[in-house]
């Protein structure tokens, strides 16, 4: 089992006729069963041709007729982004990775207010995408350094979940889903979201909560846990030193009248029962000497 | 992006919002002309920085004669305005607005931000306006109101009139306060603003609305939507010049204290190395976010910014490849530093794809460079390095 993702997901890219949508699409055909669950591309007016061997649809919604497609990946640049993210939803997608960064947030609250009662769920923007490791990978993220297994990592950044994934892997601690939750302010699901089903998924015995300055999705996340987390949680929150009113490279990344510290989030999660190490290089260890 | 208070106020004003009547300058000849066009017996000279506090810091003074504006105008302009904003260095006043007299009866607070809880605009109202809204909502939370505003719909006359109650106003300038907060997130939503505040709100004896102060951001992702705003609202002296040298290269770059300067690629992986530098007990110098490509040409930019900083000590590169190559990394940080002519030592940490070739090429470039082999090695290498 995983979370979100198995090597029964087929997927579809939205975008797929641009330069990054076909490099990333390329990568993840040939990561595990990536050949059997990448089945279309969608580019508008770009119907009939074929990428990565991929057939391409001008809308999402041919695309998913033609092929029975239930997951979609966004490339599509900033301005346009949302839009996709709309057209996958009313499409009946079930779950949307919308990997673009530096969408406008009144598009984003758009977006999220029109998918309000709808069933699709949305990871991102402006995120690494997820991996289910040896079966599925769907996203940026480098596959190889993966191994699978027991963990799950539910993390906001991008590079900083790889050197969590690596420190894993080097101690011999595979994963059983890893995503990356995106660093906007407005986005899909948040890290309490992937912590429920990581909390229900039996493959799952132990969590890497990664998260950094900036909102309260990660309190909100802690008072959830506190009274239902069944699994050792490890944590570890980036920004300890990020000086307030300053974006640190992501929108989201910011202390705003005094919220959002690293400080407060560290206490929350600590009073969550979470093992929180202010050290980013002794994450994994920290999670194997839990789980022994 | 963020505007000084002269420029969010002429937006504002476009939307139906009510201030008092100004006018930038630039020099003192122009702050007399301005107050004498403007007429009336009082005037408000400001400072115009991107930073709160102005008043107590002494760029806000009223002025009861021609010759008091004269006065404040020369001492006003060319200050080195310091407030709890600006940090102990201050910021030099370039800009003035100058303004008709209010006859103040209340100071109240609006202000419209994004919140991520509801994924909305939410507009926030207190009468406890002309304080600091983050002490009032610490001592005095029951004192802030607030509406998450429907996106399809905007907020309605109902919703509006509601705040305005809320904070005080009385009945009759009802109409007018409405007007005011309608026309205030009208504003934000269609300029794409990410914070709008007006600190104080003022109710004037005649039971005038009036915005005495106005702050507004720009969400940076929507600048395209606005190029008018770059072309003509964008304040290069109010932004530092290696923010905007760094912007120009896609780097990412905030200057800090310390003595320890950072090169990373992601931003959370940055800050996650700037925590790891003070835990073994030294300081950053900077966050730096390379980003996703870190090119030669990144990479020489990046050294020469971080080069500006008197204070730096030591560089620690910290790169996690994935799609990007470890070799293709080792290749423009040696092409990097011998183009930035590094003067201080440089510890790198490489992992990810590729990393034995990437750390070969490093070792075999001359380079007098410290390789660390994980991010703890690579901070107790740099922290070393600064007092060696």
């Amino acid at each position: 089992m995983s979370i979100l993702i198995n090597k029964d997901s087929r997927v579809i890219t939205q975008g797929i006729t641009g330069k990054t949508a076909r490099f990333h699409t390329e990568h993840c055909v040939a990561y595990a069963f990536g050949k059997d669950c990448f089945v279309a591309g969608v580019t508008p007016k770009k119907g009939g041709q074929t990428v990565e061997g991929l057939p391409v649809f001008n809308t999402v919604a041919e695309a998913k007729e033609k092929t029975g497609a239930n997951v979609s990946v966004i490339y599509v640049p900033p301005p346009f982004a949302a839009a996709a993210i709309d057209e996958a939803v009313e499409a009946g997608i079930e779950l949307v990775i919308c990997i673009t960064e530096g969408i406008p947030v009144r598009d984003m609250i758009l977006t999220r207010h029109k998918m309000k009662g709808k069933p699709t769920k949305l990871v991102g923007p402006n995120c690494p995408g997820l991996i289910t490791p040896d079966e599925i990978k769907i996203g940026i993220m480098p596959g190889y350094i993966h191994k699978k297994g027991s963990i799950g990592v539910v993390s906001r950044s991008g590079t900083l979940t790889y050197e969590v994934v690596h420190q894993l892997s080097e101690l011999g601690l595979g994963q059983s889903t890893c995503v990356g939750l995106g660093g906007d302010p407005v986005n899909g699901m948040k890290h309490k979201d992937y912590m429920q089903m990581f909390n229900e998924d039996p493959q799952t015995e132990g969590v890497v909560m990664v998260g950094e300055i900036g909102g309260s999705d990660e309190e909100d996340c802690a008072a959830w846990m506190k009274d239902n987390m069944k699994k050792p949680v490890v944590g570890f929150i980036a920004g300890v030193t990020a000086p307030p009113g300053k974006r640190m490279g992501h929108a989201g990344a910011i202390i705003a009248g005094g919220k959002g510290t690293a400080a407060e989030k560290i206490a929350a999660m600590e009073d969550a029962g979470v093992k929180v190490t202010r050290n980013p290089a002794d994450i994994g260890k920290l999670m194997k000497s839990t789980l022994s | 992006m963020k505007f000084h208070e002269y420029q969010a106020k002429e937006i504002i004003r476009q939307y139906g919002v009510a201030t008092p009547r100004g006018k930038a300058c630039f020099s003192v000849d122009e702050a007399v002309a301005a107050a004498q066009e403007l007429g009336g017996k009082t005037w408000v000279v400001k400072a115009q920085i991107h930073a709160g506090g102005r008043g107590k810091g002494g760029g806000v003074k009223v002025a009861r004669s021609i010759e008091e504006v004269k006065e404040h105008a020369s001492n006003i302009l060319g200050m080195t305005l310091v407030t709890h904003q600006t940090g102990p260095e201050g910021k030099e006043v370039k800009r003035l607005l100058i303004e008709e007299g209010a006859d103040i009866a209340t100071e109240l607070y609006v202000g419209a931000v994004v919140d991520r809880g509801s994924q909305r605009v939410v507009m926030m109202a207190s009468s406890e306006g002309g304080t600091e809204i983050e002490e009032v909502a610490a001592k005095t939370p029951e004192l802030i109101h607030k509406v998450a505003v429907d996106p399809m719909v905007g907020l309605t006359g109902a919703e509006a009139e509601d705040l305005a109650r809320k904070i005080g106003i009385p009945d009759a300038a009802l109409g007018q306060a409405v007007q005011f907060f309608q026309g205030l997130y009208k504003a934000f939503w269609e300029i794409d603003a990410s914070l709008a505040e007006i600190n104080p709100l003022i109710l004037t004896s005649d039971n005038q609305v009036l915005a005495l102060d106005a702050k507004i951001n720009i969400d940076s992702n929507a600048l395209y939507r606005h190029p008018d705003f770059l072309e003509n609202y964008r304040d290069y002296d109010e932004e530092d010049p290696d923010e905007i040298e760094a912007s120009k290269y896609g780097l990412s770059y905030i200057a800090l204290d310390g003595n320890i300067g950072c090169l990373v690629n992601g931003a959370g992986l940055a800050m996650a190395t700037m925590d790891i530098i003070k835990l073994y007990g030294a300081e950053p110098a900077n966050f730096l976010d390379v980003g996703g490509g870190a090119t030669t040409e990144q990479v020489t930019e990046a050294f020469k910014i971080m080069l500006h900083n008197k204070n730096l000590r030591a560089i620690l590169v910290n790169i996690f490849g994935g799609i990007l190559r470890c070799d293709v990394i080792a290749q423009g940080l040696v092409a990097g530093a011998e183009e930035a002519h590094l003067s201080v030592p440089l510890i790198v940490r490489l992992e990810g794809t590729n990393v034995e070739q990437g750390r070969k090429i490093l070792a075999d470039s001359g380079l007098s460079l410290i390789t660390a082999t994980t991010m703890a090695d690579a901070a107790e290498k740099a922290v070393a390095a600064t007092r060696g």
